[in-house]
Parts: structure tokens; C-alpha cells; sequence
């Protein structure tokens, strides 16, 4: 590499994080000599000395598994309603006609606002969390299955023809890897909004993992605390978003 | 143009002809969803009131349209919600302009954007609830923190994609920064620029009603939380209906306005 290659590489880098380390280091000064109140802002220090407390005491790892588990659990549901709904809409030329709108409308709904219709439904339980987390992520899992399976190469359709595949054959060896990863990029879409709406409702009616204990710290008006558990989510936030954007690489082809 | 309209006949002609059956095929779903719906309510598999007829929800509906209080909250929200587009779009746009116009700023800073943006929101509120108070404002900054990062990741990725030609004969007339601005990036990126306010109003929308059904006295995310710890389940179901008209009506008027159908079309 050359000196002007690592230079090209490293210096944004180095720019974007030394900005980050600066602010830090400025709003600790500006709390300390008191221009910004340290009951509202709490100091980056105290916030980096609270994580380990949070973590002992709270049982982050209990109730990271917990929204884990429920973020699981929708994106499970997610895919086996979303990929089926896609495959039938692409099954279904009409339906497809009739309803892909409908379904596209969905998408850009604010469906997390059903989430006291869905408490009343399925009551201060998981079950509403994951429901909710299956609500959010459907549509995307839908569009994209359909438009993966829509983007079959008409050659590799004409091919499975020229073999006289059956319709099961034709769709297990043709259309459904030809798609996959398009619909791959839906789950991903389906697993974040999922995740999203997840931690939202959990700490909307204050019951589940992550979210909840947010919602608990702020009320016990643990600044540091409060602050620490929102950095936790966002760092989680961004493990699960790099770690399906990887997979997602990994499962597309080179274009 | 002959070629175009060649083009475009048979097109026109395939979305045409199954122009009847689609209609008939939408009206006969509806029906059956509200045939299911009506036969749900009145068998009482479900706990009472929780499914309630459509004649119910439908006169709630009305109940809630011919009540003047409702259009104060409605008043709130939109204020509320409109507040936050103007201040989330307006940095998003200031950031987006940067990072687009800069390769080092956008290396640098950039991912930062793309990685903090699909996090919930929501989580923020307790800290905005300390920085602003229980009022209109956390709301507003509710919803400007999540209109901010579609807007500004939108334009900083269209103004990355802006034909160089149009940006050197801007400064071969010597453009100042401000000149560049609205006579070359904003008009050349309109696509990106609508695309991102659409996104950005709907996460907006639901970062203040979220906020508002949290802790808040007045809106429609008020109201439908009022609705709830009442169990006011058809007053609950016409409010939805509402938001769901308003916000899918909302995004769909941005997407004709800026003729994003066009390009989907193209």
C-alpha cells in the first residue's frame, strides 16, 4: 500500500473518530466548569463509569436475550408469512394486481401505533411485542419476495421449461435461488423494523428487555444510567445491522 | 416520440384490459374482510368489545370527524409534527449538502449517519423529555431527530449521484456557495431531495405520536392512548383509520408532487 494509499484510508477514519473522542472530551469540560448542567446532561465519564453497574445490576445480558429471543421469534414469523405471501402473490397475477399496492401502502403506515389496539388484544405480554415486531417487518418481506421472484432472468425460467420442470420444480430449482438473495434483502429490512419497533414498544408499555430498562432508569432519574442503557441499544442496534449487512454481502452476487 | 408512444401502447393496453377483474378482485376482499370482521364481532369468539361491528367503529368514526376538540388535537400534531420537518429537514439538508459535497467529510462522518439511523428513536425520548420538558417541544424533537437522518442520508447519496457536467458549468459562471446550492444541487437532486422528505415525514409522524402516546395531554397519540386506558375500542379503531388515511395519504401526495412515480415508471 502506498503512503498516499494509508493516507487516503486512515485520515477520514482517524477524523471521524478523533471528532467523536473531541466532543466527548468538550461536553465533559462543559459539564465540569458548568455551562452545561450536569443534572441533565450527565458527564461522559459518569455514563462510561455506569456501564459495568448497568450491566451487574440490571441483568443487561437477561434482558438482551430476552428482546433477542422476541426479535427473534418475529423475524421467524416474518419470514415464513412474508416469503409465503410474496410467492403467492407472484403465483397470482391478479392478487397480485389487486393487493401489491394495498401492500406497499402497509410498508409506509405507522403500524407501531396499533400497539394499544395490540395490548388489548394480546395483553402487557410478549406476545404483543413480537406481534407488534411481526406487523412492522411483513410488508417489506412481502415486496421484496415478490420483486426477487418478479426479477427472474426470463432465460433461466425458459431453461427450467426446456427441462420440463414441474411448477414445483421449476420454482424450487429456478425461481426461488434466482430470488433469494433479493428476498434476503427483505428480511434484513423485516429483521430491522422488527427490531426497531420491538425495543420501541417494550419501552412504550415498559415490559420485556432493553427497552423496558430505559424506560425504568429514566424513571428512577438515573441519568448516567439512563444514558449508558441508550448507548448499550445503540451499540446493539449496530451489531445486528452490520452483522445482517455482512450477510446480506456474503448472499448476493458479484454484480 | 413515435418510438415512446410505440412503446407505451402496449403497456397501457396490458394494465388495461385487467383493469375490471382487479376492481371486482379488491372489491370482493374488502367485502369478505368485512363480512369476517362482522361475523367475528357478532359471534364473540373474542372478549367483548374488542371486535366491535363496523357500524360501530364507522359511527365512532363520525363522532370523532364532527368533534371540534379533535381537530385541536389534530392541530397539535400537525404543528408538532411540522416543527419537526422544518428543523430535522433543514439540518438534514445542511448535513446532507456537506457530506454529499465533501469525499473526506462523508468518509469520515457518514457512516456514523448510516449506522445510527435505523435504531429506534423512540429510546432517545427520556433524554428529550430532560432537554425540553414534557410539552410540545420533546415531541418536536422527537420528531426532528428521526426526520434527520433519512433527509440527510438521502441527499447526501444524491448529491454524490449529481452529473459533474452541471456542477463545472456552475463554476465556470462562478457561482458563490449559496448560488450552487439552489441554482445547481437542490434543482439537479429533487428526486432524492422529495424522496427523503417522504421518508423523513412518515418516521417523523411516528416519532411525535409515539412521544405523544408516551406522555402528553394533547394530540392524536394522546388520544389514542386515552382511548385505550378507557377502552374505548371503536373510538380507538376510527383513530387509527385516521392516521393510517392521513399518513399513507401524506406519503402518497410527497411521492405524486415530486414525480416519483414518474421515475418508477421510467
Amino acid at each position: 500500500m502506498t503512503a498516499s494509499g494509508a493516507k487516503d484510508r486512515f485520515l477520514p477514519a482517524a477524523l471521524g473518530i478523533g471528532s467523536l473522542f473531541f466532543f466527548v472530551a468538550l461536553l465533559e469540560l462543559l459539564i465540569r466548569v458548568g455551562i452545561i448542567n450536569r443534572f441533565i446532561v450527565p458527564m461522559p465519564s459518569d455514563i462510561i463509569a455506569a456501564f459495568p453497574r448497568v450491566v451487574i445490576e440490571e441483568h443487561v445480558l437477561q434482558r438482551f436475550l430476552l428482546t433477542a429471543g422476541e426479535a427473534f421469534s418475529a423475524s421467524i414469523l416474518v419470514a415464513i408469512v412474508g416469503v409465503a405471501g410474496g410467492v403467492v402473490l407472484h403465483r397470482y397475477h391478479l392478487l397480485r394486481l389487486a393487493t401489491e399496492t394495498w401492500v406497499a401502502a402497509i410498508a409506509a403506515a405507522p403500524l407501531v401505533l396499533m400497539y394499544p389496539l395490540y395490548l388489548v388484544i394480546f395483553g402487557r405480554s410478549a406476545l404483543t411485542i413480537v406481534m407488534m415486531g411481526f406487523t412492522a417487518g411483513l410488508a417489506p418481506v412481502i415486496l421484496k419476495t415478490l420483486e426477487g421472484l418478479l426479477a427472474t432472468r426470463r432465460v433461466l425460467i425458459n431453461v427450467g421449461k426446456s427441462f420440463n420442470l414441474t411448477r414445483s420444480q421449476q420454482f424450487w430449482k429456478i425461481l426461488f435461488p434466482a430470488a433469494l438473495p433479493t428476498i434476503f434483502v427483505g428480511l434484513r429490512l423485516g429483521l430491522i423494523f422488527a427490531l426497531i419497533n420491538i425495543v420501541g414498544v417494550e419501552f412504550l408499555i415498559n415490559f420485556g428487555g432493553l427497552g423496558q430498562l430505559i424506560n425504568e432508569l429514566a424513571e428512577r432519574y438515573d441519568l448516567a444510567g439512563t444514558y449508558a442503557a441508550i448507548c448499550f441499544v445503540i451499540l446493539v442496534s449496530i451489531g445486528v445491522f452490520l452483522f445482517t449487512e455482512r450477510l446480506e454481502r456474503w448472499l448476493r452476487p458479484v454484480d | 416520440m413515435v418510438e415512446t408512444r410505440g412503446l407505451s401502447l402496449p403497456a397501457a393496453r396490458s394494465w388495461a384490459l385487467p383493469l375490471r377483474p382487479v376492481t371486482a378482485l379488491r372489491a370482493a376482499i374488502i367485502l369478505g374482510l368485512g363480512v369476517i370482521w362482522q361475523a367475528i364481532s357478532a359471534s364473540g369468539w373474542l372478549y367483548r368489545d374488542v371486535v366491535p361491528s363496523l357500524l360501530t367503529i364507522g359511527s365512532a368514526l363520525y363522532a370523532i370527524l364532527s368533534d371540534p376538540t379533535f381537530y385541536f388535537h389534530l392541530g397539535t400534531t400537525a404543528y408538532e409534527i411540522a416543527i419537526a420537518m422544518v428543523i430535522g429537514g433543514l439540518s438534514g439538508l445542511a448535513v446532507g449538502l456537506l457530506l454529499g459535497g465533501s469525499r473526506l467529510l462523508s468518509r469520515a462522518y457518514e457512516a456514523y449517519l448510516y449506522y445510527l439511523g435505523p435504531c429506534p428513536k423512540i429510546i432517545f425520548f427520556p433524554i428529550m423529555i430532560m432537554w425540553f420538558g414534557v410539552g410540545p417541544g420533546s415531541k418536536v424533537a422527537m420528531g426532528a431527530i428521526s426526520c434527520f437522518f433519512p433527509v440527510a442520508l438521502n441527499i447526501a447519496g444524491g448529491m454524490r449521484e449529481i452529473d459533474k457536467v452541471l456542477i463545472r458549468v456552475g463554476r465556470s459562471f462562478r457561482a458563490n456557495t449559496w448560488q450552487m446550492v439552489t441554482k445547481i444541487y437542490l434543482p439537479a437532486m429533487r428526486h432524492p431531495v422529495i424522496n427523503g422528505v417522504r421518508l423523513g415525514l412518515g418516521v417523523a409522524l411516528i416519532g411525535t405520536l409515539l412521544a405523544e402516546t408516551k406522555l402528553s395531554n394533547r394530540g392524536i397519540g394522546f388520544l389514542v392512548i386515552q382511548a385505550y386506558s378507557i377502552f374505548n375500542m371503536p373510538q380507538m379503531y376510527a383513530l387509527l383509520i385516521i392516521l393510517f388515511v392521513i399518513a399513507i395519504g401524506a406519503n402518497a401526495l410527497i411521492g405524486q408532487l415530486g414525480g416519483l412515480d414518474d421515475i418508477k415508471a421510467s
